[in-house]
């Protein structure tokens, strides 16, 4: 796990795919901290943090879209699936390689919560909990991509496939409205992503979500090493 | 060390691999020879544990590829048709990946070292992968296969892409691992499988047709007399090439006798199938001075690795099973040279050759273009 994991954070940075992910990040945040945060006069980081789910959505899939397509369409894959490792090794390699990038880029909140408390009091617990919201959203959506990302050999329908389920799962609260069944509204709306990740946005720290997104992370990983596993035997 | 019991592969309808079984014992060097498609690269995957059998069973070292794969495939180092490279990588970046990946214990510097000098790798260690030419991307691959010292190295088409020096450089290598590894390599460059190979089995539609040493095989697929004449008439037109494979005809002991291409001025070449155990050679010589012609040439044609890759994998002829199968009419005739190492079909105008027997067997007459070419992908 650990050379796959280090290999791949070599790649993000010799791909560019790092600079463009780390700089795309820190500007769609910086926008959303001055005209949601400063411009308001507050100290108060939720609009910031709400806004922050959808950028986190179309960022993602550029992280993970050549995880796994590349080394099909370049053949690497057999030297990895041919190495003394097992599968899991492979795809948590991966997996954490894109979490880390991903948690370097977020950590570029604690620049934004200096500078509100240079300016005023900071609600640091409000801003934890939000900060470790978006963490674990951001572990359950790069396992998702991961998985999309195991499925083809274009990465670019890798990215784009990604973008299109993560936007469907954002969508499911308003798609569960408008369902009149009761039943199948409450199954959608515990698939929910973004209401458990609001819920953190208003100060709540639910550890239900936490758990959730956990489990979706490690299903979605469960998934992959399936989809690897299955190309073995097609 | 390497053992393969009854291995299969389907893909949907299609049998890639039929019911092969092999043994491969330690030190040995076994040439996979096939055409393309004819289950190579599957058979390789599959031993190396890329993809899966349908059925069967492989042990490499006693371990069982499926049931332990990750001690099995410590064992083996693999060098897949596309070597796995990451082009974005330094030489030394990949092979330190690898090193990592394979969880190699060996002192890491010089063990990286010894394998970059034998490789003849050393000069580009600093280069991105991406700017190797083909032939250094091939030792690069090759380098990565021996990585940790595997007991057993699995090399798919290992000089593809190389120059005829940096072949005949890894050729060397090659034999050089035979000696402390066990070594499986798969080629249709048919010299360089002899050249390098103590054992060869030669696969076709998914079936192993031949297993031994060249010399097995050949003398079990055939015991034919042939050879090769040219002989000059008295008269130096068509007419004489008419009377002398009459004359030939007459000979006791001749199976076939057919006039080929007109290779000097005038003067033609004969091919002239014995039955066996007949020495024809005293009787054509006396029948040649009794006509007052002269024998230009005379060659034995032994059956070498090329014909009976040919008659393997052309006429589905299997050792044992030969059936004589007269050539189409229509289909156009091909001349079969080595050239470079490898075969090359040309075409052969269709009136330079005369069939004088009716039932010839199929041999160095092509039924089927495509499956002529013996040139790389």
């Amino acid at each position: 796990m650990g050379a796959i994991y280090r290999r791949e954070m070599g790649a993000f940075f010799t791909s560019g795919v790092a600079y463009v992910f780390l700089t795309v990040f820190t500007l769609l945040s910086g926008i959303f901290f001055f005209f949601g945060v400063i411009t308001s006069g507050t100290t108060e980081t939720s609009p910031l943090f709400s806004s922050m789910f959808i950028v986190v959505l179309f960022l993602i899939p550029i992280l993970t879209m050549k995880l796994l397509s590349e080394e099909k369409k370049n053949r690497t894959d057999q030297g990895l699936l041919t190495a003394p490792i097992g599968l899991w090794s492979i795809v948590l390699g991966k997996y954490f390689a894109a979490l880390t990038l991903y948690i370097i880029a977020e950590s570029v909140i604690f620049i934004y919560s200096l500078i509100l408390a240079y300016l005023g009091d900071v609600v640091w617990p409000s801003l934890l909990g939000n900060y470790f919201a978006m963490l674990f959203l951001g572990a359950a959506f790069i396992a998702v991509g991961l998985f999309i990302s195991s499925l083809t050999e274009n990465q670019m329908a890798a990215a784009v496939a990604s973008m299109l389920a993560l936007f469907v799962l954002y969508l499911f609260d308003s798609l569960a409205s408008n369902v009149s069944i009761d039943f199948i509204r409450k199954i959608m709306l515990s698939f929910s992503f973004y209401s458990r990740y609001l819920e953190f946005t208003r100060g709540v720290f639910d550890l239900t979500a936490v758990v959730f997104f956990i489990s979706v992370a490690f299903i979605f990983n469960f998934l992959t090493v399936r989809v690897l596993d299955k190309r073995r035997w097609g | 060390m390497i053992e393969v019991r009854n291995l299969t592969k389907r893909y949907g309808d299609k049998q890639a691999v039929n019911d092969i079984s092999f043994k491969v014992e330690k030190g040995e060097i076994l040439g996979f020879l096939g055409p393309n498609g004819a289950g190579k690269s599957t058979t390789m995957n599959m031993l190396t544990g890329y993809i899966s059998s349908t059925s069967g069973q492989i042990l490499i070292n006693g371990v069982d590829i499926l049931e332990d794969p990750i001690n099995a495939k410590s064992n083996i180092g693999y060098l897949p048709e596309i070597p796995p490279l990451y082009v974005d990588m330094t030489v030394d970046a990949y092979l330190g990946f690898m090193y990592d990946l394979k969880k190699c214990k060996l002192p890491r510097k010089a063990h990286l070292k010894e394998i970059c000098d034998l490789c003849k790798i050393t000069n580009v260690r600093g280069r991105l992968i991406r700017n190797l030419s083909k032939g250094y991307k091939q030792r690069v691959g090759l380098a990565q296969a021996l990585i940790n010292n595997p007991p057993v190295l699995i090399l798919d088409e290992p000089t593809v892409g190389l120059d005829p020096n940096q072949i005949i450089e890894i050729r060397t290598l090659i034999k050089k691992l035979g000696k402390n590894h066990t070594v499986i390599l798969s080629s249709h460059i048919l010299p360089e499988i002899q050249a390098v190979c103590d054992r060869i089995i030669i696969i076709n539609k998914g079936v192993v047709a031949a297993d031994g040493t060249a010399d097995d095989i050949a003398s079990k697929i055939t015991n034919e007399h042939k050879m090769t004449l040219r002989i000059e008439g008295s008269t130096h037109t068509a007419e004489d090439k008419k009377e002398i494979v009459a004359a030939l005809k007459q000979l006791d002991g001749i199976k076939y006798v057919r006039a080929d291409m007109e290779r000097e001025k005038g003067v033609y070449d004969y091919d002239i199938e014995s039955e066996e155990k007949v020495d024809i050679r005293r009787a054509i010589n006396k029948l040649c001075r009794d006509k007052g012609w002269n024998i230009l040439m005379l060659q034995l044609s032994d059956l070498t690795l090329e014909d009976i890759f040919l008659k393997i994998t052309m006429g589905d002829i299997m050792p044992g099973a030969e059936k004589a199968e007269k050539p189409a009419k229509d289909k156009p005739k091909f001349d079969l040279n080595v050239k470079d190492g490898e075969l090359v079909a040309t075409e052969v105008a269709e009136e330079t050759k005369e069939v004088l027997e009716e039932n010839l067997p199929a041999d160095r007459s092509f039924e089927d273009e495509d499956k002529n070419e013996g040139g790389e992908e």
